[in-house]
């Protein structure tokens, strides 16, 4: 067992606007983008930070080796509920994953 | 035909390396353009139309590019003037910009574009269905357009444009996007738009897409198919991958990119090394929409907060502090409805366990238990006065509310006095839609003043 953070470059995550939340994984090499993005997929995804799986948009950015993950946010940015104004701790829930 | 534009920082008030600047100084840019705002830390800013940077650092930053617009004889341009851009901030940045004006001894044409809609405007426009919502659906009615405090619209290229055609050595904008402010010259100047909006994109964080991020100066060589990008400071590179990641940042999608009137596709476009420094890119393309769209913005209060922070030492209490705090919610919950007579939809009273699981809440997966833990009290309320009370309610029992019923009466830590902190009115992000507009220009509003001061 590792941690998904161990075998790629970095994990970051942010608000892209008030509304969403994206994460970037930027892995080492086109090979690695391969093996990470069969496991990163909805139904994992829609697991871990608790999103409906249809408004869950995985894209792969083939020549900088990134697999890019958006969703609206579950509590919009600076709302009574918001926790993290920037949302760039979303992030560590995908670096620590276990495979 | 090429536009030059430097860009010293990803947003004024941030800071910039200044000998980097002086070298873009150099190199004769055609304009100087500056975001002045973001939505970055919540609503606060647009709600109540203040600035989150301090006037200070503004007015310092503000007054090299002045110093230097003056040098070179070229445009400077800011959008999003105080953070948020809505009108008042645009007429806080003409102050600071009338003083140092004063100071330096400048005579300055400005251009004002103000942005912000009035609730009458708005609610016009939704009545006679010119609003539409974007991703995801936010819900709106005539109520909440009526509590909204401030709703601006986000200016694109036609505005900032039309500020540049009236020759201003100064364009104060409202909010606009933040690549607006870059594109609109070169693409006046007949750049391909596909080409000028990525290189705007690319741009709009200063040095962000280069290998020194916080080095801030940047300059945009726009030529009609393509356009050159590099760092201005000495350490700092720009690569075809420091380059292209840039559409990443703050995106939810990384090939497509909306502003006012269209939206940028890169899917195919091309990133090439010039150097070590210099990065070369073409194929962006831009697609015309048949209407004209611009993204709208408001803020308005959803409540007053007070916060109280009480810390938990005690071994016992930290290992139980959910099944504390739940039993004190309950109890709170009942002395608030039987001294207040307050219904629970009046109030809200959250715990968050700093130390346990107060960054991620319900999506937290580690459970540890660590020496201590800070629990934080947050009330949200209808008014202050309410939220202030509840607040004062509720101390003692933070202070001293028992695990068990038969143990000697606890105190715990409270690292302030008073205990509450008053945090004012809470503001919500009130909009997430658009305006279809039949002439861009229609609502916003430019306005010139001549100053001077030789």
């Amino acid at each position: 067992m590792y941690e998904l953070g161990s075998i790629v470059k970095n994990i970051r995550s942010k608000n892209a606007g008030p509304f969403w939340v994206t994460i970037d994984i930027f892995c080492l090499d086109a090979e690695s983008l391969k093996v990470i993005l069969k496991k990163i997929d909805v139904d994992l995804i829609s697991t871990i930070f608790k999103i409906n799986k249809r408004k869950i948009k995985i894209f792969k950015i083939d020549n900088l080796n990134v697999i890019k993950i958006s969703f609206p946010r579950k509590v919009v940015q600076g709302h009574m509920n918001d926790r993290d104004m920037h949302g760039a701790q979303y992030s560590l829930l995908l670096k620590e994953f276990l495979l | 035909m090429k536009t030059k534009v430097l860009v010293p920082s990803g947003v004024l008030g941030l800071g910039f390396d200044i000998k980097a600047f002086e070298k873009g100084l150099k190199l004769s840019p055609d304009v100087i353009s500056i975001d002045g705002g973001s939505t970055d830390s919540g609503p606060f800013s647009l709600g109540t139309g203040t600035s989150k940077y301090s006037r200070t650092s503004i007015k310092s930053e503000w007054r090299t590019l002045m110093i230097a617009r003056h040098k070179l004889n070229i445009p400077l341009i800011i959008g999003s003037c105080g953070t948020s851009g809505t009108d008042n901030m645009v007429d806080w940045m003409e102050d600071i910009t009338l003083e140092l004006s004063k100071e330096l001894n400048q005579n300055l044409k400005i251009a004002k574009i103000y942005s912000e809609l009035s609730k009458e405007k708005l609610l016009e426009n939704y009545r006679n269905g010119s609003i539409a919502n974007l991703q995801p659906k936010i819900k709106i009615n005539e109520k909440i357009i009526n509590n909204i405090s401030h709703t601006v619209a986000l200016a694109g290229i036609e505005q900032i444009q039309a500020a540049i055609n009236t020759r201003a050595d100064i364009i104060l904008a409202g909010r606009t996007t933040d690549t607006a402010i870059i594109a609109a010259l070169p693409i006046l100047k007949g750049s391909n738009p596909g080409i000028s909006w990525h290189g705007a994109k690319v741009a709009e964080c200063g040095a962000l897409c280069s290998t020194e991020p916080t080095s801030g100066v940047v300059m945009v060589e726009f030529y009609h198919s393509h356009f050159v990008i590099y760092p201005l400071s000495e350490k700092a590179r720009c690569t075809p991958e420091t380059v292209s990641a840039h559409m990443l940042y703050e995106n939810a999608n990384p090939f497509i990119l909306f502003e006012p009137g269209g939206y940028m596709d890169v899917r195919n476009a091309n990133y090439e090394a010039l150097d070590n420094k210099k990065v070369l890119v073409k194929g962006a393309k831009w697609i015309r929409d048949k209407s004209y769209y611009v993204k709208l913005e408001g803020a308005r209060i959803s409540g007053y907060q007070t916060s109280s922070l009480v810390l938990l030492r005690d071994e016992n209490y930290v290992n139980n502090v959910e099944q504390w705090t739940s039993k004190l919610k309950s109890f709170l919950n009942k002395e608030i409805k039987k001294r207040m007579n307050l219904a629970s939809k009046d109030y809200k009273l959250q715990f968050r366990h700093v130390g346990k699981n107060a960054t991620l809440g319900e999506l937290e997966n580690k459970s540890s238990y660590p020496n201590e833990v800070g629990v934080l009290c947050i009330i949200t309320a209808k008014n202050k006065e309410l939220s202030v009370e509840i607040s004062k309610l509720i101390n003692p029992f933070l202070l001293h509310y028992p695990l068990t019923k038969n143990e000697e009466l606890p105190t715990f830590a409270f690292p302030f006095s008073p205990v509450h902190a008053d945090r004012g009115a809470l503001y919500e992000f009130s909009l997430n839609h658009k305006l279809k507009l039949k002439d861009p220009m229609s609502i916003f509003k430019l306005v010139l003043n001549e100053i001077n001061n030789v």
